[in-house]
């Protein structure tokens, strides 16, 4: 028992309460409180980090001990895997909320939005921490409830429609998820992701299995926007205000999507070869059709939202490359360099998504277009934006020493060690077409002559915006510290470890 | 089984409405009777024939007694049900202002 788990759901619920009750009379509490109450909550994830690496942590609400090894309490779990994704969330919630300071000026009503920006944070860590899947349910719905809010923060056409879409999408998912969920329990008579393993070890029915499992992919999948399930992406996330976009684009598609996919498939059902095939499937599409999408797209915001489908491709497709390797029961060092390429690209995506989109927010925030065929020129009037765009771009883009070629590499020597040639090539093709595609950004908005002859009037963002961008950038370059040895062992193996063996997970839980 | 199959044919029917139906609202209603689909399913999950409400009675402790869990399931599923339906309206009505039409048709600015 761990006294501090439960602390990731707790404080942002209560900090929400607080900002909506404290910030009606003291003016500027609300952003100042939401920011102290993301740092703290980084801390503690740095804090859990470090201490967890092999071992695993339960937090059993309410205090209920499991009978004859039969966990009825609900729990939360903290591995190596879960404490990665914390860390992400929180630190990356930090910064937005940091940067929103100056930038949520222009919208009205600041109080709602930090607490619907507390409740999302509150809800993604508890789909995170939880080792219970109706709570994994609950926690999704707190975490996507507000962000279908904050999409339509703005209030005008086109958030609204974008909103909508999202809702009518998300509700359908949320019904399949819980299809799933009533199915599971309908044969297993427990919710305990542990559990459930362990009932399903004494044979089951092969067609229900299969049922239960493609009902669970088509509903987390929805939510993590994998081609065919994306068409609610590049609407939603370029329609809300920029750090929101950073959260959904950078966190919420992972958190409540592809960490979810991840730990059921890999610790809850026992890994078959016909779903491994299906999600390196999703995943390989996803990368190619993403960035086919987004290399014609003009609106900066649309063109980040179409590479975060073809980013999560490259995360799914090496995840369900080590899926292959270990339902074949082979080669088992390549497995595990597959789904280390895959979550190391999941942790390199956030920091350089996030800060893609902050950029995107400071040269809306200072030209008041996202049209890349208006603006120009901005490398003068904005240095510190064009620098931190250029990090991004290239660790984006793949090209050393930045983050995203160190997993990138991973991924294709992955690829080619387990004998994918085709998916190695694709995964080489598509990184050249995301370099093409963002070095046309980066010459539409800060190098062009500007068409309109307007850079009197642009000026650099204020310092809220600078720290975050200017941090997320520095991050961009210390990621790629995780491929080397040591710090990769200390941070990616426990992470891996606790996927590459298919019972261990369980057994530490029900022994607890 | 046939309670199984007619909530299958339940979902079935939302999926549909939300498909082919142009009016906002009547997208949102199906959305309704989708999610009441699964909850009926919930409830039929923990349903035993003969069972009676599980509350323990110390004179006759062999009575059958339905599955009290997937009851509570389903009540915390309500709520949430509850929070996502007023949101949508919400939406809708917001929609409505500035559209001047329910119709999701004349409802296109985002493309590409």
């Amino acid at each position: 028992m761990n006294p501090l788990i439960p602390l990731f759901v707790v404080i942002p619920l209560a900090g929400a309460f607080l900002i909506m009750i404290i910030g009606r009379f003291v003016k500027e509490f609300n952003k100042y409180f939401a920011s102290l109450i993301l740092f703290s909550l980084a801390l503690i994830s740095f804090y859990f980090l470090f201490i967890t690496r092999e071992n695993l942590f339960v937090y059993k609400v309410g205090g209920w001990e499991p009978i004859n090894n039969i966990p009825i309490g609900i729990y939360m779990v903290m591995d190596g895997f879960t404490a990665i994704v914390v860390c992400i969330i929180n630190l990356i919630g930090f910064l937005s909320a940091f940067y929103s300071i100056s930038y949520i000026k222009r919208y009205t009503s600041e109080n709602y939005f930090y607490a619907l920006f507390c409740l999302m944070i509150a809800g993604m860590n508890g789909v995170v921490i939880s080792g219970d899947i109706f709570n994994i349910f609950v926690f999704l719905e707190i975490s996507v409830i507000s962000s279908y809010a904050l999409v339509a923060f703005g209030v005008e056409k086109n958030e609204l429609e974008a909103s909508f879409k999202y809702q009518v999408l998300g509700g359908l998912a949320s019904f399949l998820i819980l299809f799933g969920i009533g199915f599971l329990y309908w044969k297993t008579k427990t919710l305990n992701i542990a559990d459930i393993k362990g009932a399903f070890s004494n044979g089951y029915d092969k067609t229900y299995y299969l049922f239960v499992q493609i009902l669970l992919l088509s509903g987390f999948g929805l939510k993590a926007a994998i081609i065919p399930f994306h068409a609610w992406l590049p609407d939603a996330h370029s329609s809300a205000p920029s750090p929101i976009s950073a959260m959904l684009s950078g966190v919420l598609i992972k958190a409540v999507g592809i960490y979810v996919i991840i730990r059921l498939f890999f610790n809850m059902f026992f890994i078959s070869e016909g779903m491994s095939v299906l999600i390196t499937t999703l995943g390989t599409l996803s990368m190619v059709i993403g960035v086919f999408l987004a290399i014609g797209q003009w609106d900066i915001k649309r063109l980040l939202a179409y590479h975060s489908i073809s980013q999560m491709g490259y995360v799914v497709m090496s995840v369900g490359i080590g899926m292959m390797l270990i339902s074949k029961g082979v080669r088992n060092e390549v497995a595990a360099l597959a789904i280390a390429g895959g979550i190391f690209h999941l942790i390199n995506h956030a920091a350089f998504k996030g800060l893609l989109f902050l950029n995107a927010g400071a040269i809306e925030y200072s030209t008041g277009t996202r049209d890349l065929r208006e603006m120009g020129g901005l490398a003068k009037a904005m240095p510190v934006t064009s620098a931190t765009s250029f990090t991004a771009s290239m660790s984006i883009s793949g090209i050393p020493p930045f983050n995203g070629f160190f997993s990138k590499l991973i991924i294709i020597i992955a690829a080619v060690m387990a004998h994918f040639y085709l998916l190695a090539a694709l995964a080489a093709i598509v990184s050249i077409i995301t370099l093409a595609s963002f070095l046309k950004f980066q010459r539409y908005a800060f190098y062009n002559e500007d068409p309109n002859k307007k850079k009197n009037s642009i000026k650099e963002v204020p310092f809220p915006m600078l720290f975050s961008m200017i941090i997320l950038s520095i991050i961009c370059l210390l990621l790629s510290m995780l491929a080397f040895p040591g710090i990769r062992e200390a941070i990616l193996m426990p992470a891996i470890d606790i996927l590459m063996d298919p019972s261990k997970y369980s057994s530490q839980i029900i022994g607890m | 089984m046939i309670a199984y199959i007619m909530c299958f044919i339940l979902f079935l029917v939302g999926l549909y409405g939300v498909i082919t139906r142009r009016n906002l609202v009547k997208i949102a209603v199906s959305m309704s009777i989708m999610e009441i689909s699964t909850f009926l399913f919930f409830a039929l999950v923990g349903y035993i024939d003969g069972g009676v409400a599980p509350i323990v009675d110390p004179a006759d402790p062999v009575k059958t007694y339905v599955d009290p869990l997937p009851q509570a399931l389903v009540l915390t599923a309500i709520v949430i049900g509850l929070a996502t339906t007023s949101m949508l309206m919400a939406i809708i009505i917001r929609l409505y202002r500035k559209y001047g039409t329910f119709d999701i048709r004349e409802i296109k600015n985002l493309k590409g």
